[in-house]
């Protein structure tokens, strides 16, 4: 263990140098609120109590900052503010407001700091401060690494509060009746004699007082919304086709636009020959952008089939052009001079395999795309004095930016309009295809641009979750697992996602060891080492980041181990495991999918646990080994989070994230062929159909002390568990993602 | 040329071989109707002639030989169609951009065999992709809209 002097130091050098750029750094600054951005366009009359809160005579309107991907956040916004603020689901609206310092998000840094989801000490829990404080200086409006909920869970009811309590003042200066007498319920203050003045009639007699901050949160007990299955307010728009996604958005006079940029990412525009396309039906425009070249058309479709037509001369890839050149470079990374960090080393490792490894294994896992099914796309109208955006996307203040460094506006000229997504998985964190919409508009002043691109486009275009190898072994004795030496080798992804975006992030790569090093077992010998393999490809934040990976590799030798000692996947996990709120979670899972009960010839069940992003999620899975190849049949996964805030919501987010993971684990992958990308539609990276659809049954845990999110957790656990059923169920110990390279499916 | 679309008609000038989603997508402005793949992969871009599901990104707009139903005609919020009631029902939708073309074929579905199997519910629906992985309550949801169509 380092001493608290040396931490103490390493802290204050991450923190100075996450706020590099010359922002002042002190206590005041970091305690100081942001301006409400409400207060800049406030009507007459109207009224708000903070950056989430505005009512004017007509109506209440709920600001939700996090971009909805479609994990329900801006319903989960709403209804922490509603509860707060005694209001119906139908009695507002809601709006994703304009980016802001003000929505900086409070959670983020949680998972970046090499510190354990467990540990509270002081160390940890000083790093997280300052952490965070830092984003705050930054303005870091964002949402991913499932901290939408943990930003928002305190702060907005208290938001909802301070509306409600404000509400009270102002009728109660009206009424003449003490605030203690008064009571809210329907979007209105209820007066003791049965009267009632609406929150709508209020809003000019509040709007000139000062905000009541000063206020008490309700006890869970007496919540109305929170904990229970709520409508998500999405759900009907959503199912009518309703519902505006940013490639729906329609402005007056739009043109649409496609983009056709080097297939090997990265690499340059040597020359092409429009000049077939130029002539086609439609086609308003053509003009190169950095790396390729868009098309202007009346039409999409248009647009789409004259970038069929041009002819390019590609520059070559900044990477290995043949994908066999990847695994080189990061099996030769297990070096001492790679060495990013050592995470763990508990006890004595060597020692304890004095005697021989039980298991020397070598783990894969590959690139994979995100593809979410809503093409990307962005519409962009620059004018003189002013960019206007309309796309759905994850870091608003950020995509300002870069918008403004390519329009050569300033950033809050950009005004950005955020919109539902249709899915993301960490795709919409780029910022790549809305810079390329704005080069375009650039070039086509006062033309409002609707840059989509083709599925192919977003397929060679995705920065896909990084590569990543494993090795590792172990020592068994008496039944049990004694020691585990896991050394993970990984490109950076941390680096290559920020450096596009101009920033450079110091230190270990967190993610090169996520999933791997934190899982909160006993283990008497533990050793994890993380190795820094030079950039190949660009990648990206895919769904769970390094726990997508970590997980796997470090599941996978457990279970190995496990099966080495003889012992019993799921009681030897619960043996090792001290963390109290982790072990019922193992327990849990093992009850409800009833473990150890007799299973018919050809099925196998596996057990995994991991946890991510504060969560710890274990997952059952049962296969049989059928005539047409492996069936999942069942799935059961129990995850902590603290606070389940809509059952039903996280039921479906927990099945979905259960299917991402073992969609991509069975079928999914990038691989590269003279530079590019041979995977080029749905047909080739497929994720999981219906009819492979297992059963999946969820349980939701309440013991964790943190809220935490979980639109991630479910992920990493799912293909380590696959894999461990199918060789409970075959014999055969399947290594490497995905799957199907080894094994046929059902 | 000439289109029913959800009971209206309309008069287009475009190319034979324009697939019928970017006729409904970028000339009638229909935007119910989803853009996913292009290559009839993904099945966001279902919409019903007479009444039958069919991929609108591989139907070229001149083989168009009937009615044209489309999400935004199946239903609307304050009149919804039983599929989409049941879709409602069970909170079905996460980023819901592939619900459109799920929901199009359940209905053309369920217009066929009135009381699906699992099975004849994983034959019609496993070309329709959720990247969510919504599946195990599209399953409930259209075993719950053939319920309500029977008794409707």
């Amino acid at each position: 263990m380092a001493s608290l002097g040396k931490i103490a130091r390493r802290t204050f050098l991450v923190g100075a140098a996450a706020v590099a750029g010359g922002v002042a750094f002190g206590v005041y600054k970091v305690r100081t609120p942001y301006d409400n951005p409400l207060e800049a366009d406030l009507a007459d009359g109207a009224a708000t109590f903070n950056p989430w809160v505005l009512i004017d005579a007509d109506k209440i309107t709920l600001i939700g900052p996090h971009g909805d991907k479609g994990q329900g956040i801006m319903h989960t916004q709403a209804a922490l503010i509603a509860e707060e603020m005694d209001i119906q689901l139908d009695q507002f609206e809601t709006s994703f407001g304009k980016p802001d310092k003000a929505y900086w998000n409070t959670a983020m840094a949680d998972d970046g700091v090499p510190f354990m989801f467990t540990d509270r000490s002081f160390p940890a829990e000083s790093m997280r401060t300052i952490m965070g404080g830092a984003l705050k200086l930054l303005g870091l409006q964002g949402t991913g690494g499932s901290s939408a909920v943990p930003d928002s869970f305190v702060k907005l009811r208290e938001a909802g509060a301070m509306a409600r309590e404000t509400l009270k003042l102002a009728a109660s200066n009206r009424s003449g009746i003490p605030v203690a007498q008064l009571k809210t319920a329907r979007a209105a203050v209820q007066l003791p004699d049965g009267r009632e003045i609406k929150y709508t009639e209020l809003a000019a007699d509040a709007a000139s007082l000062t905000p009541v901050t000063d206020v008490v949160l309700r006890d869970p007990s007496e919540w109305r919304l929170l904990g229970k299955s709520m409508p998500r307010l999405d759900m009907v728009a959503k199912s009518t086709g309703t519902l505006e996604y940013g490639i729906d958005v329609e402005v007056e006079g739009a043109l649409n636009a496609t983009v056709v940029c080097n297939p090997r990412q990265g690499g340059a525009l040597n020359s092409y020959d429009a000049s077939a396309a130029e002539t086609m039906r439609g086609v308003k425009k053509i003009v190169e952008v950095t790396g390729g070249v868009a098309v202007v058309a009346d039409n999409t479709w248009r647009a789409i089939q004259a970038a069929l037509m041009i002819d390019f001369d590609w520059g070559e890839a900044p990477y290995p052009a043949e994908q066999d050149g990847h695994w080189q470079v990061i099996s030769q990374s297990f070096k001492d001079d790679h060495l990013d960090k050592e995470w763990r080393n508990d006890g004595d490792v060597a020692a304890a395999m004095a005697e021989g490894s039980a298991v020397e294994a070598e783990y894969r896992v590959p690139y994979v795309a995100h593809a979410p099914l809503e093409p990307l796309n962005a519409t962009v109208l620059v004018e003189d004095d002013k960019v206007t955006v309309w796309t759905g996307h994850q870091m608003p203040r950020m995509l300002q930016q870069q918008v403004a460094a390519v329009t050569g506006h300033k950033p809050d000229q950009v005004d950005f309009r955020n919109h539902y997504m249709g899915g993301s998985f960490g795709h919409r964190l780029e910022f790549g295809h809305v810079t390329l919409a704005a080069e375009v508009a650039n070039q086509m002043r006062g033309t409002p641009i609707k840059l989509t691109y083709s599925r192919e486009e977003d397929f060679a275009h995705d920065y896909p979750r990084h590569i990543g190898m494993a090795r590792g072994g172990g020592a068994v004795k008496d039944g049990k697992v004694v020691a585990m030496d896991l050394g993970v080798a990984m490109p950076s992804v941390i680096n290559s996602q920020m450096g596009r975006a101009g920033i450079s992030v110091p230190g270990p790569d967190t993610q090169i060891s996520a999933g791997a090093w934190n899982n909160p077992y006993s283990l008497e010998n533990f050793r994890m080492r993380a190795y820094r393999v030079p950039e190949l490809a660009p990648t990206s934040s895919w769904r769970s980041v390094g726990a997508s990976a970590g997980g796997f590799f470090f599941d996978s030798l457990l279970d190995e181990l496990i099966h080495a000692a003889g012992a019993d996947p799921l009681e030897e996990r619960i043996r090792l495991m001290q963390h109290d709120v982790s072990r019922k979670v193992l327990e849990a899972v093992g009850e409800m999918s009833n473990w150890g009960s007799p299973l018919a010839s050809g099925k196998g069940r596996g057990v995994a646990f991991v946890e991510s992003f504060g969560v710890p999620t274990a997952e059952v899975i049962e296969v049989t080994n059928s005539e047409d190849g492996i069936r999942i049949d069942k799935v059961w996964v129990a995850a902590d989070v603290g606070q389940v805030v809509d059952p039903v919501n996280f039921e479906n987010l927990v099945q979905g994230g259960v299917v991402f993971g073992l969609g991509h684990a069975m079928n999914s992958e990038i691989t590269y062929s003279d530079g590019m990308a041979e995977q080029a539609n749905y047909f080739d990276a497929e994720g999981m159909r219906m009819n492979q659809c297992p059963e999946i049954f969820v349980k939701g845990l309440e013991n964790n002390p943190e809220v935490r999110g979980i639109g991630e957790p479910p992920v990493p656990p799912a293909a380590p568990a696959l894999a461990n059923a199918i060789f409970a169920a075959t014999g055969q110990r399947i290594r490497e993602l995905p799957l199907y390279n080894h094994i046929g499916f059902a | 040329m000439q289109l029913v679309v959800d009971g209206k008609s309309h008069v287009v000038d475009v190319e034979e071989d324009m697939p019928l989603l970017w006729v409904l997508r970028d000339e009638l402005g229909i935007k119910g109707v989803k853009y996913g793949c292009g290559v009839a992969a993904c099945g966001a871009c279902t919409v019903h002639i007479d009444g039958v599901a069919v991929r609108s990104c591989q139907t070229f707009v001149s083989d168009v030989d009937g009615p044209v139903t489309t999400i935004n005609g199946l239903g609307t919020p304050d009149a919804m169609h039983a599929v989409q009631e049941a879709w409602v029902e069970h909170q079905v939708a996460q980023c819901g951009y592939c619900q459109s073309g799920q929901i199009m074929q359940a209905a053309s579905l369920l217009a066929e065999t009135p009381a699906p199997t699992d099975g004849d519910i994983d034959d019609a629906m496993m070309g329709n992709l959720c990247r969510c992985g919504t599946y195990p309550r599209i399953r409930a949801a259209v075993k719950t809209a053939a319920q309500k169509l029977k008794e409707a």
